[in-house]
């Protein structure tokens, strides 16, 4: 597993060639990317983190993904900065043996990088600029992921 | 006790963080809350109204009641927005 916080740029295809080179033993990789969207007239996000526990919460559900699916790697990497319409944002690579536990957990660390790590958007139009609300929907579909029993 | 803001709070309070010598009678976040609540009018507008904000103590999500015990970091902050 690796977990990158950082300001550069990332190349999702190298990263996956590195995460998978001289590997005979995965046969499914999953790679998301994100991408900040132009939304009514968006100039830029900003995004602030919380260093230290940033890489920490993201290693803990890196954890939790890998002891609920048989992973074979893991690579995250997610921006932070002043970062303009189309600029890639986040990365998320899994790769197991099949593909179920591939999506599963690559979906699943996608929920929790939005809703527990301590990333935090603003989002800047012209000269105005405005925080980001979390959203509902995040939550919700985060919860997804619980057993039975936890809270 | 080192207390650190984000985003908004930071903004709000003027600050990212300070080192503070808390009262022995502060010993959940909620009563810290109450501490920074009556330091000033800008700590009373952010701290007045707690239910807007994540904590968290030694780099781990916290909730309000948590005893702050042998904390050496304290982080106030709005719901998270990453990802």
């Amino acid at each position: 597993m690796q977990i990158s916080v950082q300001e550069a740029d990332f190349d999702s295809a190298a990263e996956a060639l590195a995460l998978t080179s001289g590997r005979n033993d995965i046969g499914a990789v999953v790679t998301f990317e994100g991408r900040v969207r132009a939304d009514d007239g968006l100039t830029a996000l900003r995004l602030e983190h919380y260093p230290g526990m940033t890489e920490a919460e993201i290693a803990r559900h890196v954890d939790a993904a890998q002891a609920r699916w048989p992973l074979l790697g893991v690579r995250i990497i997610h921006r932070i900065g002043r970062l303009g319409p189309g600029a890639r944002i986040v990365l998320v690579i899994t790769a197991a043996a099949h593909r179920r536990g591939a999506f599963e957990a690559a979906d699943f660390l996608m929920d929790y990088l939005k809703t527990r790590a301590p990333f935090w958007k603003q989002e800047q139009y012209g000269d105005d600029a405005r925080w980001v609300d979390a959203k509902l929907s995040d939550l919700d579909t985060a919860r997804r992921w619980q057993k039975p029993g936890q809270s | 006790m080192k207390l650190l803001y984000f985003a908004w709070v930071r903004e709000k309070l003027g600050r990212g963080e300070e080192t503070l010598d808390l009262p022995a009678e502060v010993r959940t976040a909620r009563q810290l809350a109450a501490y920074l609540a009556a330091r000033s009018p800008e700590y009373a507008r952010v701290f007045g109204l707690p239910n807007s904000l994540n904590l968290a103590i030694d780099q781990e999500h916290a909730c309000w009641d948590q005893e702050l015990d042998a904390a050496r970091e304290v982080a106030f902050f709005p719901p998270v927005t990453g990802g």
